[in-house]
């Protein structure tokens, strides 16, 4: 999977599952706030995660995610390491 | 002082249809919503008969927040409140300046529970489950998800009482409201229509498998009826306190004037006849009431052999003397169980109000017991000044509520 297909991805479930305004949706936007998460929201990111990427998301992992950019490089990141493991 | 308890609101969305006028229209015209779920056969259901119910849209209408938690008949009853609050006027400023209840009937959210259950046994990992199906799958999935949308601070209750929790949810709003404890409650019943949540029903053989003409298939009182057939929806009726109705020039449709309930004492599943007649008893009673007042009796049968059976006995002991138009709606929606004491009220409303007894359709030919009421087969044009409802569901419980037209 490409960066680019990584990010269509991740951004069309924000879209179509989390109701994000596509408009809101920047490198460096704040995902927390952009996304107005609250703890339940988490649970369900780490549901959506898994099942459009093939991982699961430890909660620890979110501490370092603030903004779009860092979600990409973390989930396309991950997504390298399957494919080599 | 005891205060009056009167009712300012109501919503339907049933296999009747999903707003009070098309409901009022199906029932006029005797117009049935049942109909075949070939996933049930498919799964090796006896039956697969089942009420018709159209899912509401919500995304547009609720934040995904909102919607996460929701179970089906969740949307139901999300859908009839909204009906009711409007027509009760009540908005959202008014939910948030005043402290208005919520009880609602309910007693089972199977699909959340089976498939939360499914996810576990494949991913063997509860993380995966998401965050919804928690919120889905307690039997309060209603009152919790609807007193958080509404922003209700009343008091917050689900009544859990087999097929009577529609109905003791009104009889507690009622006492609520009477005793002076609450001014205003989002009272009703919701019931899931999926095929999950009538497995182990079906496999009692408690329904019917008249399945040639599924419009057919319910027949309560009936010769020839064989069981009942399962429906739901969400049915919302608003109670409030007559002065405070007043006060605020809130539309008054009528007065609740009664709660009669009791227990069997008895078998878990065979009804009996001295448990609902003492509800019955205990209804007229209260409201000060005598057997020749009442104008129209809003059934419980089901279509089973001994419920109705049993039931007829009661209302020709208690009520027999005047023969009072006796009808199941049930014939038409299928038994809406959890939700059915509810929409019952609000169905019998809806005749009071336009002047009609809807018909108990499939009434073909009576049995010994039902042959000594005053059962209407066809649409009736008549006044209904006051009107009672039956519930009874396992384990024996019994409610009987009473209405009056102001």
């Amino acid at each position: 999977m490409t960066k680019e297909e990584v990010i269509e991805k991740i951004n069309e479930f924000l879209v179509d599952e989390f109701e994000v305004d596509p408009d809101s949706i920047s490198a460096e936007a704040d995902l927390k706030e952009t996304l107005d998460l609250d703890s339940l929201d988490y649970v369900d990111l780490v549901v959506v995660i898994e099942s459009n990427f093939g991982f699961k998301v430890k909660g620890e992992d979110f501490i370092e995610i603030k903004t779009f950019q860092n979600f990409y490089d973390y989930v396309e990141a991950k997504v390298a390491e399957k494919v080599t493991n | 002082m005891e205060r009056r308890v009167v009712i300012t609101g109501m919503g339907i969305h049933s296999c009747l249809g999903t707003s009070l006028d098309e409901v009022r229209d199906s029932l006029y015209k005797g117009k049935s919503g049942i109909g075949l779920d070939p996933i049930r056969t498919e799964m090796g259901f006896r039956s697969a008969l089942t009420g018709i119910v159209q899912r509401p849209v919500l995304k547009g209408l609720l934040k995904r927040r909102e919607r996460v938690g929701l179970a089906e008949e969740g949307e139901y009853a999300y859908m009839a409140t909204v009906e009711a609050l409007e027509n009760a006027k009540m908005d959202m400023d008014f939910l948030m300046k005043n402290e208005v209840g919520i009880l609602y009937g309910n007693d089972s959210s199977a699909r959340a529970v089976t498939e939360s259950t499914d996810i576990i046994r494949e991913k063997k990992d509860t993380s995966l489950i998401g965050s919804g199906y928690i919120f889905q799958s307690m039997n309060s999935t209603i009152t919790m998800n609807l007193s958080t949308i509404f922003k209700l601070r009343g008091i917050n209750m689900t009544v859990s009482a087999a097929c009577a929790s529609g109905s003791h949810a009104l009889g507690l709003g009622y006492m609520y409201i009477k005793n002076g404890l609450q001014d205003a409650i989002i009272c009703g019943g919701g019931q899931e229509v999926n095929h999950h949540s009538m497995g182990s029903f079906d496999g009692l053989s408690a329904f019917s498998i008249n399945m040639e003409d599924p419009t057919k298939a319910v027949r309560p009182f009936d010769r020839d009826r064989d069981g009942l057939v399962p429906g739901g929806g969400g049915a919302t009726v608003i109670l409030e306190d007559y002065e405070s109705a007043v006060k605020r020039g809130a539309p008054i449709l009528a007065e609740l004037v009664s709660y009669g309930f009791s227990s069997n004492g008895d078998h878990i599943s065979n009804p009996n006849v001295e448990g609902p007649s003492r509800s019955l008893e205990r209804a007229l009673k209260q409201a000060g009431l005598q057997a020749k007042d009442i104008d129209y009796v809003n059934a419980h049968a089901t279509s089973t052999p001994v419920g109705d059976t049993n039931e007829a006995r009661a209302i020709d002991a208690i009520l027999g003397a005047n023969k009072p138009y006796v009808s199941s709606t049930k014939s038409m929606t299928g038994h809406e169980m959890w939700m059915a004491g509810a929409s019952e009220i609000v169905y019998s409303m809806l005749m009071m109000q336009n002047n009609f007894i809807a018909p108990n359709i499939n009434f073909e030919n009576p049995d010994e017991a039902s042959a000594k009421l005053n059962i209407a087969s066809k649409t009736i044009e008549t006044n209904i000044d006051i009107f009672l409802s039956n519930s009874f569901g396992f384990g024996g419980t019994n409610s009987s509520l009473i209405v009056k037209k102001l």
